[in-house]
């Protein structure tokens, strides 16, 4: 079987700093997948090459076989690739819902209808509210984003990636910030996310990654350094003397 | 009640010539509505798209230039608004693919430069601009057999093509391609990552406030019978710009009431007032430091907390 996303000897230097060394990597379809590393490890720098937003100074990236090393960041949700950000990047001045609508209208072609209401549109609408649903905010549809609190904006950020029905979903830290009940809750909706949604997140939490991951990649300055099952990687000596410790 | 106090508007500006007292004061409302579509038309990028332009006053000429030549060489007035506003579109392209190579002040400079090479032509390229001297018409156009020579007729004719810009932005702003130029003027990129293409969405809404700058330009044409360079200069570009910014961004009603406001002071107050620019500097300085949002959504905002300090304790 291909893999879901397979990246090979992907290289990006900004400037004199290797920031991803030559990383191989391949994720199989329905995987989840746990990327972690120390703060400056490259994690965050892999998703962005991974959903385009910088270009990789060598290698390729592969999407179910298709290379997509050379798509521009705004095809590849196209393709089937959605990601959230470990900086919440929402749009404060608008609705739950229309965050959401925002997210469904990216992947349709009425996002060029210069004509019709978008108030008017039910279908689209309709969608936008079971994304938010999904998440267990479509209570909150109407509420301007910024007067909800933090914990509901990861949610909001996962919301509008599941509406756009992706095969791959970059998670990057979405428990970042959170409480413990809403890091359990989170992880719940994580979990519940069926299986032909390949996942590949990034997290330092532990405690609530763990439970997620089948496999994990552990990134230390650019370069994988350990990649395997969950109970391979966190048993190796390179994982505690790298990020774990003893 | 909002339905009702905007009919009541709507109203009082479609008669206004019944009531508004003299030929002046016609023309002074005429002149009003050619700067409101024209405040419209770059609200649609100041407000709805997030970037500031200094150059549009080009377009705004480069329109009446158009008109004036293809009239004076003898085309029929349909034939001159087809003619002058597809000059108009090709040269918001031009500007449009040129100045979003840049964002924010990058943005910026490059429509003032824009805006200084269509000065530029029009001042120097005499043979097409007539430079300094400009460009006259002879004649207003008849329109469905009503002359638009009367100040009266011109009004209606004009008004009736604000309502129409009024009426298209508010379609546009309402719609799915108005929700996601929003969503590039807030979060660029992001809304690269969901799909949307933020280039085209800016150029096309470049477009848009082209073809409108175009019709405003048009109508300045047949208003003053009468083209120069003095039209598409840097100060013209800001004074529209003052007109959104004063009157709100982002807002259908703010840029008509900026627009009122400016044309107001330049021609009423300053028969009054000798030094009528320091009042009108002064009243922006007022509006910035009270009202930052604009005259429009702070007059809103002023009433909503009135309302709220006037209500009685414990009503809901």
């Amino acid at each position: 079987m291909s893999a879901a996303l397979a990246l090979q000897n992907l290289e990006k230097s900004f400037g004199g700093l290797r920031v991803t060394a030559a990383v191989n990597l391949a994720v199989e379809p329905g995987e989840r997948r746990l990327i972690i590393g120390p703060n400056g490890a490259g994690k965050t720098t892999l998703f962005n090459l991974i959903s385009g937003e910088i270009r990789p100074d060598g290698g390729a990236i592969t999407l179910f076989d298709q290379d997509i090393t050379r798509v521009p960041s705004r095809r590849r949700p196209h393709l089937g690739i959605a990601r959230t950000y470990q900086i919440i990047t929402l749009f404060p001045g608008e609705t739950l819902l229309r965050n959401v609508t925002l997210s469904l209208l990216g992947l349709s072609r009425l996002r060029w209808n210069p004509f019709r209401q978008l108030e008017r549109q039910a279908a689209l609408l309709a969608r936008a509210r079971a994304a938010l649903a999904r998440v267990a905010l479509d209570h909150l549809a109407e509420r301007p984003l910024a007067q909800t609190a933090y914990g509901e904006r990861r949610r909001v950020e996962i919301a509008m990636a599941l509406a756009q029905d992706p095969k791959v979903l970059l998670l990057d830290e979405p428990f970042a910030g959170l409480s413990i009940d809403e890091r359990r809750d989170v992880l719940q909706l994580v979990t519940a996310i069926p299986r032909d949604v390949t996942i590949v997140m990034i997290e330092h939490d532990m405690d609530v990654a763990l439970d997620f991951a089948e496999r994990i990649t552990l990134l230390h300055f650019g370069e994988v350094v350990v990649d395997g099952t969950r109970g391979e990687v966190v048993a190796h000596p390179r994982t505690k003397e790298i990020y774990l410790g003893e | 009640m909002k339905r009702l106090a905007l009919a009541a508007g709507l109203v009082g500006l479609a008669t206004v010539p019944l009531w508004v007292g003299g030929t002046y004061y016609v023309n002074i409302a005429s002149q009003i509505l050619i700067y409101a579509v024209f405040a419209l038309a770059i609200n649609v990028l100041v407000g709805y798209a997030g970037l500031v332009t200094l150059g549009h006053a080009g377009l705004f000429g480069i329109a009446a230039y158009a008109g004036a030549r293809l009239l004076n060489g003898g085309a029929g007035h349909l034939a001159v608004a087809a003619g002058s506003l597809a000059l108009t579109l090709v040269a918001a392209g031009i500007f449009a693919a040129l100045a979003l190579r840049g964002t924010g002040l990058g943005f910026i400079m490059i429509t003032v430069a824009l805006g200084q090479i269509v000065w530029g032509i029009a001042y120097r390229w005499i043979s097409i601009t007539n430079g300094d001297n400009g460009v006259s018409i002879k004649e207003r156009p008849n329109l469905l057999g009503l002359s638009l020579v009367a100040p009266a007729h011109f009004y209606w004719a004009t008004f009736a093509v604000f309502l129409v810009a009024l009426a298209s932005m508010a379609i546009f702003v309402a719609s799915p391609f108005g929700a996601s130029l929003r969503g590039t003027r807030d979060q660029p990129r992001r809304m690269t990552a969901l799909g949307h293409h933020v280039w085209m969405i800016r150029f096309l809404a470049f477009l848009f406030s082209g073809f409108w700058s175009g019709v405003a330009g048009l109508l300045y044409l047949y208003y003053n019978q009468f083209v120069s360079p003095h039209m598409v200069t840097l100060t013209a570009s800001a004074e529209a710009l003052l007109m959104v910014i004063s009157g709100g961004t982002a807002t259908l009603l703010g840029p008509t009431v900026g627009a009122a406001l400016v044309v107001i002071m330049k021609n009423v107050a300053s028969a009054y007032i000798e030094r009528w620019n320091f009042v009108l500097g002064a009243i922006f300085v007022t509006i910035v430091i009270f009202m930052p949002e604009g005259l429009v959504p702070g007059t809103a905002r002023l009433t909503r907390w009135a309302m709220a300090a006037l209500r009685p304790r414990g009503a809901p």
